[in-house]
């Protein structure tokens, strides 16, 4: 039956209508700048863009697993700035490029797994466990570099961000990578359904025999582990850690999910969005940019989008139900 | 009694996309009657009162109220017209008072400020006049269910309503409460007070109703005086076919043993123990907090034991967590299906399969077309009707819910069920298919636990009954032995 051609499943168009009408946002938004700028639709530019937006893309892949569950991780940002400064000291005490982009890595699961520890053993709301993380790992990042930027790294290291590969920097394919995987592990595997059933109903799913405590803390640690991705990326690109980065990340990574249609009520959100609401942010920032206008004005046009993106689909989604 | 029609319903139509809720139902009210709305779940019941509570919109047809057409708004224009609905789930403040919560939006204003003497004044007289003693100052969060059931009546009341909608009214009350509610209610009728009464309990029709109005597939069936007709009559009506018989028990032959529990103990149970065969149903009946979820929960790995053994298959088993339990073989098909049975904004599919995606991995994925195939089955082989299987459970009806939670345990090759309050909620169609799959798993050889307030239900399907009291057995019975009087005065413990 299925084998006749192309068949869509009966909702189809219910159940990808969120991330079109997402994507239509985003073309919309290049077609206008396109008509605005001579400079936005150029092969240069959008490469820009997409690197630009690689780093908080990557932390809002984490974002959407934990926002997914019903959960939220405040301290992605600080976390970043952590794994970063971990990472540049091993670096600087000699060890290979391998072991120090491992080093951040695990940093970050470490930090993750604290936080999904809080959570599932000790109780936690997922907003005070996260919110402790992001003080005492943004703490610890100043207290371990004294305050300083931790700088100057080899060629080697530097090409993770300055590299390309084929004509595309590096970062954005690191990006890509992370994406394919993140969306194949919550479409296809154990792991995503089990993050969708933990959001939609965490004691259905406990008595459907999910190991719930198991997998929110995983959850949290993929959280954890991105930022530690993300810090190697950022730190290459700067050529210097600093215990400062990261600042207000966890709020960008937050509205990129959220604009990608991921509900903060947990068990809806497809990490395509996320991708779409990153990439909107970073072409808003670009364009307005390039348009000359004001970092200040900036911030109020990105947060009426962000306002905007969630009622279009509450009003949607109340005219579906 | 006086004749003169209140309200009247004609032709009304309403649609949802993709299904036809409502289509044409007549409807019509007399001054202080108690008219019983009946129908299976999805039949039409809930659509047409949240039409006229102005919850819903309908889209053809006419509404009269005293000889004059009406278009109802919304809910506050609907209340100001007279006709106030009481939900199953209560619309109360719970930190503010009785009284408060009676007169909310509406406060009694002196000098700018609420006047709470008057508050409490007005309140204790609406409540007295239902024959109440209720404190109007206590907070409404430290009520019993039924206290809070007669708040509602009482806001109700002080809003001058002459029809009044109850919908389940009865469903978390005891016999007691129920008994004082009906008093209450004989009392709103000789007031003039006409109630639109839900209701899934046919014993309650034939004591507190005086006309039933049938709906089937969003039409209504007919509407009877209620001496003029019988249980059968009705349940026949509802479902277009006869039931001769509400619990069709086959006595699947007992097999060998496949769940011995000796001594069991956890922080509400003491020194549980009983066995369990293959094709048996042992029902376990108790008052409410004797100690039966309870149960069902210490064997599933959700409570700590304190103490006893669980063997399964005669091998002693530590059931850790649900997970463990699972692969042991056992379901649990928990009293609420929506906050404990279904992920509601996952897929038909996903439901089916939560339980069993080990089965449907190999190296790490979910192989989505196995999937479908042994979903696909399930909603086959026990009709679940959904127009597909990425149909989000939350728009099925009650009874299809219900087939899903099921299928889940199907699915997951479960050897033992348990079933706490498994007909809870469901219509009449609904249950007697349920208890007709009961019997099939039954004598597929599988075994049954089946937790049940409902005596009729216990005496009905069970092979074996447990009757608990305080977190022990207190008595056991053959199912032929048993009474509803032996089973009432065990659990009671008299």
């Amino acid at each position: 039956m299925r084998a006749r051609g192309i068949e869509l499943p009966a909702d189809f168009f219910s159940h990808y209508a969120r991330q079109l009408g997402t994507l239509s946002g985003l073309l919309g938004l290049c077609a206008v700048l396109w008509a605005l700028s001579p400079h936005f639709m150029t092969v240069s530019n959008l490469l820009n863009v997409a690197e630009q937006a690689a780093i908080i893309a990557i932390v809002a892949v984490g974002m959407t697993f934990v926002i997914i569950t019903g959960g939220i991780d405040l301290s992605v940002g600080s976390v970043l700035a952590f794994a970063g400064v971990v990472m540049a000291s091993v670096l600087h005490a000699g060890v290979p490029v391998p072991v120090g982009v491992a080093v951040a890595l695990g940093t970050g699961l470490a930090c993750g797994l604290l936080n999904g520890a809080l959570i599932t053993v000790g109780r936690l709301p997922p907003f005070i466990a996260t919110l402790g993380m992001m003080s005492v790992a943004r703490g610890t990042a100043l207290m371990f570099t004294e305050g300083r930027p931790v700088s100057g790294f080899s060629g080697g290291f530097r090409s993770l961000a300055t590299g390309e590969l084929l004509g595309v920097p590096v970062s954005v394919v690191i990006m890509v990578g992370v994406y394919v995987v993140a969306h194949f592990a919550l479409t296809r595997t154990k792991l995503g359904r089990y993050t969708y059933a933990i959001g939609g109903n965490e004691e259905a799913a406990l008595l459907s025999g999910v190991n719930v405590r198991l997998y929110k803390a995983a959850v949290y640690g993929i959280s954890g582990m991105l930022s530690g991705l993300a810090a190697v990326i950022l730190t290459a690109r700067l050529n210097s850690a600093q215990p400062i980065a990261g600042m207000m990340y966890e709020l960008d990574a937050i509205a990129a999910t959220v604009i990608g249609g991921t509900s903060l009520l947990g068990g809806e959100g497809t990490v395509v969005g996320t991708l779409i609401g990153a990439l909107i942010m970073a072409v808003l920032r670009n364009g307005l940019n390039l348009l000359g206008v004001s970092s200040f004005i900036q911030q109020v046009v990105i947060g009426s989008v962000i306002i905007a993106a969630v009622l279009i689909d509450m009003w949607l989604k109340r005219r579906a139900g | 009694m006086a004749e003169a029609t209140v309200l009247e319903m004609r032709e009304i139509r309403k649609t949802f996309p993709g299904v036809v809720a409502l289509d044409g139902v007549d409807f019509c009210l007399r001054r202080g009657e108690v008219h019983i709305l009946l129908g299976e779940n999805g039949a039409g019941k809930s659509t047409l009162m949240k039409i006229l509570s102005g919850a819903y919109q309908k889209m053809a047809g006419r509404i009269t109220l005293d000889g004059k057409e009406v278009e109802i708004k919304n809910p506050a224009h609907a209340q100001a017209l007279g006709i106030s609905t009481i939900y199953q789930e209560f619309n109360l403040v719970p930190h503010l008072s009785v009284g408060e919560n009676i007169f909310l939006g509406r406060e009694p204003v002196r000098l700018g400020l609420i006047d709470r003497r008057a508050v409490n004044r007005r309140a204790a007289e609406v409540l007295g006049g239902l024959g109440l003693n209720l404190d109007p100052r206590r907070p409404v969060k430290g009520l019993r269910v039924a206290e809070q059931q007669m708040v509602e009546v009482a806001k109700a009341l002080s809003l001058d309503a002459r029809v009044l909608i109850m919908d389940e009214p009865t469903a978390a009350l005891t016999e007691h409460e129920i008994k004082e509610l009906f008093a209450a209610i004989r009392g709103l009728k000789a007031k003039g007070v006409s109630v639109v009464y839900i209701s899934h309990r046919m014993e309650e029709l034939f004591e507190i109703g005086d006309r039933v109005t049938v709906l089937r597939d969003g039409r209504s069936v007919g509407t009877f005086g209620v001496r003029e007709t019988s249980k059968f009559e009705l349940i026949r009506l509802m479902v277009n076919r006869n039931l001769t018989e509400l619990f069709p028990k086959e006595h699947a032959g007992r097999g060998e043993e496949v769940l011995k529990v000796e001594g069991l103990t956890t922080r509400d149970l003491k020194d549980v123990s009983f066995t369990l065969h293959k094709g048996e149903v042992l029902g376990v009946a108790g008052l409410l907090g004797a100690g039966r979820t309870e149960l069902a929960r210490a064997i599933f790995g959700l409570d700590k034991l304190e103490g006893g053994t669980v063997r399964i298959k005669g091998r002693e088993r530590r059931i850790g967590s649900p997970r463990a339990a699972i692969n042991l073989g056992l379901g649990f098909l928990t009293e609420d299906r929506k906050a404990q049975g279904l992920v509601l904004p996952l897929s038909v599919k996903d439901n089916l399969c939560l339980p069993s995606v080990d089965k449907f991995t190999s190296f790490g994925l979910v192989d989505s077309k196995r999937e479908r195939r042994a979903a696909e089955r399930y909603v086959k082989e026990l009709r679940i009707r959904t127009p597909g299987l990425d149909q989000k459970v939350v728009y099925l009806s009650g009874g299809n819910q219900q087939k899903v939670v099921l299928s889940k345990w199907l699915c997951s090759e479960a050897e033992v069920f348990i079933f706490d309050e498994p007909t809870r909620g469901v219509d009449v169609g609904a249950k007697a298919e349920i208890y007709q799959l009961m019997n099939r798993l039954a004598a597929s050889g599988v075994a049954i636990i089946m937790i049940s307030s409902e005596l009729p239900e216990i005496l009905g399907m069970s092979d074996r009954i447990l009757v608990m009291r305080g977190g022990r057995v207190a008595c056991e019975f053959e199912a032929a032995e048993a009474t509803q009087e032996k089973i009432l005065e065990c659990a009671l413990g008299e």
